[in-house]
């Protein structure tokens, strides 16, 4: 018998319809904005920050969301990755001071690359540690999940204090992320360019591996219907811990993003963040990383929008969208088909 | 008879409180057709269930080739070759025909023949191939469903009421493919409340009520005895023509 995929011709084919008006939001969102914020450049410079924010919570969230997908466990400890990521991420950064204080870009990002590398190592061992201690035995049980993996982030920011300290930490950027690059009359800031870049690379990746490995189509399939994944013979176990130790890693890359982004850093950043973390990926559609990209940059358009204009509505903002998202479409923007 | 490929002695299976199997004796021989027949909530889907593994064994033996399986984990179970077509068809919606057959195909791309012989059995599939499988209709689905169980050689295929609510012409077609893989002399075992449908193919028949069997023959001897079928099934072949 022959051994090649039978490609039936594409002519014959046809098409499945696209649903591409959740990607028209965000656009529609800011133009919006912009006569509501009424200088240009203030609203590039907006709109700029809301995109390397939106960038940042999706590289963590999208972790949390394949997550909730496939293994329907409610991690409320997600936040502890995003800290120790930053906090080893910190560590290591600091014998490196003289690279990241350099003016030459290189050492700037050879400094930054080695720490995002080992804080994504860090916090996907920690997030082995996790879901072998923590969450493995509450598996299908969500109240218990919640309050275990909440637990968990308490335990791990006391642990923080304990091995770093219970001060507030600089977290400085390197020297050659500092500033500007002025387009025009625009100011954009290397570090969000930076940040956007990251988002999108990972964003690529991740829609890469989801759409043309075969570990992606079992990813996406098992977020659907895990029982039937099994019944084909596969182990979805080891996909669970696989996916979990990402989605630990990618908070730990975000979790350093969001530091340097602030430029400080306590115990406590992985819980301020996961607010919005969580509405994004409700919004997105639980288990959906398209629906939780766009989900991001909604979020953070809206946050930066909000806090320019109306300050003290900024974080109800983001709650009265989730609300108007889930009133048009009450399963998210891109619902997974079947849970 | 042929000699069993599947047995089952004294199955037990509880669903938290409840006890649904209570001591299923069933044997399915190799390269036949076994019809599993009885009422709603007679613990046929359980009893699939219990073979893959999904709801694991409480009490009793449940033996594969010689060997035994009963709470071993779904995917070893399937490993050994054994196809599941669910009832509830189990399709990937968000995968396209081709990724879920891709996906069926554990051990290597699909096999070009095999997918021939396929289309052949379900043209359909091939017309939908880069489709969202969440787009076919019904009966597409179930055609999805036993395509992607059959894409690989399986020693033995368990499948749950593949004719609920599905068109006749497809059940026509549905017919042609099981008697193609009957000729090919694979194994299956069917769960069925089309007593037509079933009648057409079934070799040996089971029939289960309160979670137990309590009939076994050919199905040829059930078919042609409606005081029979009355009896066990409240209902009888001519009901059905």
């Amino acid at each position: 018998m022959a051994t090649t995929t039978a490609r039936p011709a594409p002519d014959e084919l046809p098409k499945a319809p696209r649903d591409l008006l959740p990607v028209f939001i965000p656009p529609i969102l800011a133009l919006a904005a912009l006569p509501l914020v009424g200088s240009p450049t203030t609203w590039v410079t907006l709109t700029v920050a809301a995109l390397a924010m939106g960038m940042m919570i999706f590289v963590i969230a999208s972790g949390l969301t394949l997550i909730f997908g496939l293994m329907d466990v409610l991690n409320f400890g997600h936040g502890a990755f995003i800290a120790v990521g930053a906090y080893i991420a910190m560590t290591v950064l600091g014998p490196l001071s003289g690279w990241v204080q350099s003016d030459a870009l290189t050492l700037n990002l050879a400094a930054l690359f080695l720490a995002v590398i080992a804080a994504m190592v860090g916090t996907g061992v920690l997030g082995l540690a996790f879901e072998r201690i923590i969450v493995q035995p509450v598996y299908g049980q969500h109240l218990k999940q919640i309050l275990i993996t909440m637990g968990g982030l308490i335990v791990a920011e006391q642990l923080i204090h304990v091995v770093w300290g219970g001060d507030q930490k600089p977290m400085p950027l390197p020297n050659g992320l500092r500033g500007a690059i002025t387009v025009g009359d625009f100011a954009l800031e290397k570090f969000r360019l930076l940040a956007v870049a990251v988002g999108l690379t990972v964003f690529i990746i991740m829609q890469l591996v989801l759409n043309r490995t075969k570990v992606g189509l079992l990813i996406r399939a098992g977020v659907e219907n895990r029982e039937m994944v099994e019944a084909l013979g596969y182990r979805i176990r080891q996909l669970f811990v696989g996916v979990f130790i990402a989605g630990s890693a990618l908070a730990g890359l975000g979790g350093t993003m969001w530091a340097l982004y602030r430029e400080t850093l306590t115990a406590a950043i992985g819980g301020d963040i996961m607010v919005l973390v969580f509405i994004v990926i409700i919004i997105g559609g639980l288990g959906s990383v398209g629906g939780c990209f766009l989900g991001a940059i909604l979020v953070a358009l809206m946050a930066n929008y909000t806090g320019y204009l109306a300050p003290k509505i900024a974080v109800a903002s983001n709650i009265l969208l989730m609300v108007a998202i889930l009133m048009w479409r009450p399963q998210g923007l891109y619902p997974v088909a079947r849970r | 008879m042929s000699q069993a490929l599947l047995t089952l002695e004294g199955v037990h299976t509880h669903i938290g409180q409840y006890h649904i199997l209570q001591g299923v004796d069933l044997v399915v021989p190799r390269g036949e057709l076994t019809v599993l027949l009885g009422r709603n909530g007679a613990g046929k889907t359980t009893t699939l269930r219990t073979i893959m593994g999904l709801w694991p064994p409480s009490k009793g033996t449940i033996t594969f080739d010689g060997q035994p399986i009963g709470g071993q984990a779904t995917p070893d179970i399937a490993r050994l070759g054994i196809g599941y077509v669910p009832e509830s068809m189990g399709v990937f919606a968000d995968l396209t025909v081709a990724e879920n057959m891709r996906l069926a195909a554990r051990l290597g791309p699909p096999d070009a023949t095999r997918l021939d012989w396929i289309f052949g059995l379900f043209p359909a599939l091939k017309r939908f191939w880069q489709l969202p499988a969440g787009l076919l209709s019904g009966g597409q689905k179930q055609m999805l469903s036993i395509a992607r169980a059959i894409v690989e050689p399986k020693s033995l295929i368990l499948i749950d009421e593949p004719t609920k609510g599905i068109a006749p012409a497809i059940i026509e077609g549905m017919i042609t493919a099981f008697k193609e893989l009957k000729r090919d002399k694979t194994t299956i075992l069917l769960v069925e409340q089309n007593f037509r449908f079933a009648a057409s193919l079934g070799d040996s028949v089971a029939v289960m009520d309160d979670g137990r069997i309590v009939h076994r023959g050919t199905m040829q001897a059930l078919a042609s005895d409606s005081a029979l079928q009355s009896r066990l099934l409240g209902l009888s072949l001519a009901a059905h023509q």
